[in-house]
């Protein structure tokens, strides 16, 4: 096996709980390196906890989490951003009083101090995918609107050097243009850079429609993977996530004939 | 001119409230909980210089920046050791075991004998000597070397923490953690290593607050009381303000100066509370409280 077949990133059988309350039941999956992969859920579905457990904000209980192969779940948060993976949190969590500058500044943390001209360099790139950020640049983040302070987490992210982005719920607030164009600079910014994307989220269509490889997630399991294309097809997608019913001749479907994974 | 004396010797006052206030801030942006053995870490440092000069011969200077270096080791190993294994503790928990850790901090120092029981001075080199200023024809402003050291020391001290709040990587990272703990694990800052450093800068200040204060009030076991004065001059400011538990200090400093003299006896010692009431019924959030509220 080569080096570009192992997944940059590795769920096996992952377990985590919040106290007594398991949020995820045995999660597998893999991300191929330089791919968009996302995971669909509805609220409540354990989408979040995947992406904390990755970023060791939660310790699994079972299970292993494999970066390039390197066991990684029982490394503290600081570690795992300098391995490369970093997390654009749901509700985009910027810092308010900051700066936008230093709210940039803050997602270089890792990295060495010796590097300013290749800072200078990433900063100019994220100035270029998101020109408003330049504009505002000294204002304190907490002014900026939610579609700029998404831009914001995103491009902080960014400014980690990273080489997977776990990004929770992008489109939470935002309006369906702003989500697309959200959506068109991450697929800018994977196919640019070569950065690996792992999106949660609950709007199906437009996850779907830019990313490379589906699951599909219901209470704490994963009940559906596939390419995205595939997954597009599907009926029960189609039918949950989608909200394509074909009713029948009343006007409403009868209850036998509705599913679930439970 | 008396009037004038009276506010400069205010401000000297209010100067150390101030610092006792900012460790106080400081401790509450960080951790979102009060530190009520802030006094008694004054206290302390005030021992440790002490010993230093008197046992140990050291020169004021020298003394002085070994009590600041030792204090805030102190402060980042009460963290590491106490604080840290109450992560995720309710609030109240923290402030509980904080003044468990100020009654420890007190019962200790009583308990050498002979040296904790006792009052002390603190020889310093600028003991009981005075300047004169003269403005003008008038009488000469006679101003306390003690209390323009004081002040002068206030103002390095708080020049050197903007600028490491303001300019510094590490400096902003703490804002950042203060503003969003959640945001700054996910941005990969050592939240924890963070937090062990407030506590460390909280006590650093809290030891020179007491070495300031002591030529003028003596060494002695309670002098760590005066933080129950602090605690005013912080919500006067705005619990979570940094240059409001400065102007919050000098403010009650000053109040208190002035009421010492022009008010019946009595009202020096109340006057830092009535202000507070006063305050939190015309402002409840201070005079610099966030306008802003911080997200939970």
């Amino acid at each position: 096996m080569s080096d570009t077949d192992v997944p940059i990133l590795q769920l096996n059988n992952v377990e985590s709980s919040y106290g007594p309350v398991k949020a995820i039941r045995g999660v597998s999956l893999s991300v191929k390196a330089g791919s968009i992969v996302t995971v669909l859920g509805s609220n409540g579905a354990g989408k979040s906890t995947i992406l904390k457990t990755i970023s060791g904000i939660i310790d699994p209980r079972k299970g292993s989490v494999l970066y390039r192969g390197q066991a990684i779940q029982k490394l503290d948060p600081a570690r795992i951003v300098k391995l490369g993976i970093v997390q654009v949190p749901e509700g985009r969590e910027i810092f308010p009083f900051l700066t936008v500058n230093e709210n940039l500044l803050m997602g270089a943390y890792t990295r060495p101090a010796a590097d300013k001209a290749a800072l200078a360099n990433d900063l100019e790139m994220v100035f270029n995918y998101f020109p408003i950020l330049r504009e505002r640049a000294r204002q304190p983040a907490g002014q900026l609107s939610g579609g700029q302070q998404q831009m914001l987490a995103i491009s902080r992210a960014l400014l980690a050097k990273p080489s997977i982005i776990l990004l929770d719920e992008p489109s939470l607030g935002l309006s369906p243009k702003l989500t697309r164009e959200i959506f068109e600079i991450i697929v800018r910014i994977n196919r640019e850079h070569g950065v690996t994307l792992l999106v949660v989220e609950q709007n199906a269509m437009v996850a779907l429609k830019y990313s490379d490889y589906g699951y599909v997630l219901e209470v704490g399991r994963i009940v559906m993977e596939d390419a995205c294309a595939a997954l597009l097809e599907k009926e029960d997608i189609k039918e949950f996530y989608l909200g394509m019913k074909d009713s029948g001749v009343r006007g409403t479907r009868r209850w036998k004939k509705k599913k679930n994974w439970r | 001119m008396q009037f004038l004396q009276l506010v400069i010797s205010g401000i000297a006052q209010g100067c150390i409230y101030g610092l006792i206030a900012l460790g106080f801030v400081l401790i509450y942006k960080a951790t979102e909980t009060v530190n009520f053995a802030q006094g008694d870490l004054m206290m302390l440092g005030g021992f440790f210089g002490l010993s230093c000069m008197v046992v140990l011969g050291m020169p004021f200077w020298v003394a002085f920046l070994a009590t600041l270096a030792v204090a805030m080791l102190f402060g980042m190993l009460m963290e590491r050791a106490l604080l840290r294994p109450l992560l995720g503790q309710p609030a109240f928990t923290v402030v509980m075991l904080t003044i468990g850790i100020g009654y420890l901090a007190r019962g200790m120092v009583t308990m050498i004998p002979g040296w904790g029981t006792e009052t002390h001075t603190l020889p310093v080199p600028y003991k009981d000597e005075v300047l004169r200023v003269v403005i003008g024809s008038g009488d000469p402003l006679i101003l306390s070397t003690e209390h323009m050291v004081i002040i002068a020391v206030t103002a390095f001290l708080i020049a050197i923490l903007f600028l490491f709040f303001r300019y510094t990587k590490l400096g902003i990272a703490m804002q950042a953690t203060s503003q969003n703990q959640l945001a700054a694990f996910y941005m990969g800052i050592p939240v924890r290593r963070i937090n062990m450093l407030v506590w460390g800068i909280s006590a650093a200040v809290s030891a020179c607050a007491g070495l300031l204060l002591a030529p003028i009030t003596f060494v002695h076991v309670n002098m760590g009381y005066i933080g129950l004065k602090a605690f005013p001059a912080a919500v006067v400011g705005g619990f979570g303000s940094i240059p409001g538990a400065l102007v919050g200090g000098l403010i009650i400093g000053i109040v208190e100066s002035l009421a010492g003299f022009y008010l019946p006896e009595g009202f020096k010692d109340i006057a830092a509370y009535i202000l507070v009431l006063v305050m939190l019924v015309i402002l409840p959030n201070g005079l610099f409280g966030d306008k802003m509220r911080k997200k939970v």
